[in-house]
């Protein structure tokens, strides 16, 4: 975007950027706090349905989508209010934290095929990062309450999300080792084609790490069984004690847009991302192409469509969750830890192991059944290192393996593309 | 063999200093007004201590300023969760001081309604229990089920909750026509979601994991403290007064087929369907506790279904109630009967006029209560809602 205010538009540069990135922050902001919104009313429908009533109903004409604004509305006019023993500054400043770090996490999660506000080769390491800040916010707005139940909640936080970071890094970086990159939008594209090729079928290995990898986001975004940190029947309301109004709610936005942004990690590293069950814009060939570059409709058409796919699939981890958490009871602390360290931790090293050594020794995949695109499912690998290669500068070689495009020409081996079209 | 002077044990032996906390009595899981003090380190508890009287109404020196059958309403709100079993023991207690024997008919209606109070109360135990635990849904669930039994007993007497309906004497009025047939469908509708409940929690593996082998009370501790009810029977002892208590509390269950819900050599009885026993429960510990009471309300449905069978067939009317300048003959009595959450006691005493001397009430929820510092010993702060809510205590009953 800042592209085309700079050359199209002939802004300065810093102007375009600035322009660009206010543009992207709006639109995340609008995006993620529609979308927390949605989620509200949504746990509130699903919760009601699980237990056998019909929860809101009235506000906002039918099936009660106004509930949750209107409760917005009630929080922004409630008194901001800070207890008396609280450090202000770090008690008004924890909510801001965590909402911060929540939503910058989006910077880097691709809604589409190339679709991403900051296209970055660590997208994943850039995503994993930012996500571990919210907890600061909890422990900081649990410290500075002034309360003893909030303290409880705040290590309570800090206990468990650091734990459950170990294992959540472990499962997630079976993707990056499977695709060859941390960049998501290439993870997505390598997934590309029908379901088979979802890395989740990949072996059973990875199969087994994506509900490792589930638990672990639960446990990490403190829903329930793994929701200590503000554990309302032992608690009071845990972190969250002396909060109230906006400041509570942006904690809760927080709370859910980490939902959101988990369940759609697990969507591209997982379910193929914005890649349909059937590649049906590819086969029409709407769909950009690996190497297309310019605009056209009918690929930005393939794009919403793909954004759709993606959202839907992040939708219903989400569900998923709320399902979970209205189902189950909630862990202790000890359990909760245990959970994570004896069987997160193991669960997640061997797979880690098993499938890394499934791709190492090509043993047969349901990801191999069916091919990407004419150029083969190991193709689109080929020409994605290729067009890094091309921006590098090298573009004299024809095939490479290994992401890595800054290492030097003579440590990548290099093999005729011939070879690797013959097996598409 | 390890020593002080072991180097290991300095490393492990990490403490911070110790922290005193306030549980309640504004608090989403002390059940009422209980305030629960408790000293911690950490997450470790070291002693909780409750503490009572925020719901202290002066039940009693009322009582001894209106007659018996004035006070039946007060009754209603000692353990309002179960204010026909409140009644019952009232109703029985005043009974015997004046010596007065009722009707079948009234003692068919009085098991009944005793039955269908404790179902209500355990079903609200239950869910509750499943609050403490974190899990909201079998909450919902439970209420669903108890708010038919309130439906049933709004047809009986009008109220849903303080009912006022079993009076020395007899009871307010007979059944409506047609209850028996409400009240039998309800029972069909309840027996199949009791799966539900036992498939959310009972044999939940997390549920098992939160309380089996938590806040084990031994029946030595259980009959030392003066425990009762499903508390008493959830540690292996097998005392229920529907059985074994006064010739006053026991007549009217003169005839029912019922066997005393607790675990004897082993097993509990089997004669419904129910999930197994998980290897890690103790005997004594809160899964069994809580386990004894999804089984009482089975038991419960059974003992209905008889009851409306034996009514049906019962000769007499529905009692006079005695009236409220009944003149007391002197003496002092106390009985007990089986409420839901334990053993209910009134203590009368009468000096030959309309209003006793003294009323004195012996709480099974106070005595359930006087264990918690015992079982929440170097427990995890969690591990206090799960013991308080396996004691099922109410404390209007408490505070009086």
């Amino acid at each position: 975007m800042a592209e085309f205010f700079v050359d199209r538009l002939s802004l300065s540069a810093p102007v375009g950027y600035t322009l660009a990135a206010l543009i992207q922050c709006v639109l995340i902001v609008a995006l993620i706090g529609v979308a927390a919104l949605l989620f509200i009313w949504m746990e509130r429908k699903i919760s009601g349905r699980i237990q056998d009533r019909w929860g809101p109903n009235r506000v906002g004409g039918k099936f009660g989508w106004f509930q949750t604004l209107a409760d917005g509305m009630k929080l922004l006019t409630k008194e901001d209010l800070a207890p008396k023993d609280a450090q202000v500054i770090l008690f008004r400043l924890a909510p801001y934290v965590s909402f911060a770090a929540s939503f910058s996490a989006y910077l880097a999660l691709p809604f589409a095929d190339g679709w991403v506000i900051a296209p970055m080769t660590m997208g994943l390491f850039f995503i994993l990062a930012v996500l571990g800040l919210e907890v600061f916010g909890v422990i900081l707005g649990g410290y500075a309450s002034g309360s003893k139940w909030s303290l409880f909640g705040a290590i309570r936080q800090a206990a468990q999300v650091v734990s459950y970071e170990v294992p959540l890094a472990m499962c997630a970086v079976v993707p990056v080792f499977l695709c060859g990159t941390m960049d998501l939008v290439a993870i997505g594209e390598k997934q590309a084609g029908l379901f088979t090729n979802w890395l989740v079928f990949h072996d059973p290995f990875t199969f087994v790490i994506f509900w490792v990898y589930f638990t672990c986001t639960v446990a990490s975004v403190n829903r329930s069984p793994f929701d200590l940190p503000e554990a309302e029947s032992e608690l009071v309301a845990g972190f969250l004690t002396e909060y109230s109004g906006l400041r509570w709610s942006f904690f809760f936005m927080a709370e859910y847009s980490s939902m959101l942004l988990v369940s759609g990690l697990a969507a591209i590293l997982f379910f193929g991302g914005w890649n349909g069950p059937l590649p049906i814009f590819h086969c029409i060939g709407w769909a950009y192409q690996q190497s297309e570059t310019t605009w056209r409709l009918t690929g930005y058409l393939a794009n919403l469509a793909g954004c759709v796919n993606f959202l839907a699939k992040a939708v219903l981890g989400v569900t998923v969750m709320m399902w979970v958490r209205w189902t189950l009871p909630r862990l202790r602390i000890d359990q909760v830890i245990t959970v994570c360290l004896k069987y997160c931790v193991p669960l997640a090293a061997i797979c880690f192991v098993g499938a890394l050594m499934w791709q190492t020794l090509a043993w047969p995949s349901p990801n191999d059944l069916v091919p990407v695109t004419p150029a083969g499912k190991a193709g689109v690998r080929e020409q994605w290192v290729l067009q890094q290669a091309k921006n590098a500068g090298r573009e004299n070689l024809v095939g490479v393996s290994g992401p890595a495009t800054d290492m030097p020409v003579t440590d990548i081996v290099v093999r005729p593309l011939e070879q690797e079209g013959g097996e598409g | 063999m390890t020593t002080a002077d072991d180097s290991r044990i300095l490393e492990f032996d990490v403490r911070t200093e110790e922290m005193l906390i306030n549980m309640g009595p504004q608090h989403p899981s002390t059940h009422g007004v209980l305030r629960v003090v408790l000293r911690t380190d950490g997450e470790i508890v070291f002693r909780a201590e409750p503490q009572i009287g925020y719901l202290h109404r002066c039940a009693e020196k009322i009582g001894e300023n209106l007659s018996p059958r004035q006070w039946v309403p007060y009754t209603d709100r000692l353990d309002y969760l179960a204010g026909m079993n409140m009644n019952l023991g009232w109703a029985l207690a005043v009974e015997k001081l004046l010596g007065l024997e009722v009707s079948e008919k009234v003692g068919h209606i009085r098991v009944l309604v005793a039955e269908l109070g404790r179902i209500a109360s355990h079903l609200v135990a239950m869910g509750t229990y499943g609050l403490d635990l974190g899990s909201f849904t079998p909450f919902l669930y439970a209420f669903r089920e108890r708010e038919k039994i309130l439906n049933l007993f709004e047809d009986v007497c009008g109220a849903r909750l303080t009912y006022s309906y079993m009076l020395p004497g007899g009871v307010m009025a007979d059944l409506p026509p047609g209850w028996l047939e409400k009240c039998e469908q309800f029972l069909t509708e309840l027996e199949p979601v009791i799966a539900d409940y036992h498939a959310l929690l009972t044999s939940n593996q997390i549920f098992i994991k939160r309380t089996a082998a938590i806040g084990v009370l031994s029946a030595e501790d259980a009959i030392g403290y003066g425990c009762s009810g499903p508390v008493l029977r959830g540690s292996g002892v097998d005392f229920d007064l529907r059985r074994d208590g006064e010739l006053y509390c026991t007549r009217m269950y003169q005839g029912y087929t019922y066997q005393v819900i607790v675990r004897k050599d082993g097993h509990y009885p089997k004669d419904h369907d129910y999930p197994p026993v998980p290897p890690e429960a103790v005997i004594g510990d809160c899964w069994h506790r809580f386990y004894v009471r999804m089984l009482e309300v089975v038991q419960s449905i059974d003992l209905v279904r008889q009851g409306i069978e034996r009514y049906r067939q019962a000769p007499g009317d529905c009692g006079v109630p005695v009236k409220m300048t009944q003149r007391l003959p002197k003496g002092e009595i106390y009985l007990e009967t089986e409420a839901p959450k334990g053993q209910m006691g009134f203590h009368l005493i009468s000096d030959g006029s309309a209003i006793p001397w003294r009323v004195r009430i012996r709480s099974s929820s106070f005595c359930n209560l006087s264990i918690v510092p015992i079982l929440c010993q170097n427990c995890l702060i969690a591990d206090v809602p799960a013991v308080i809510g396996s004691l099922d205590v109410v404390l209007g009953e408490i505070d009086r």
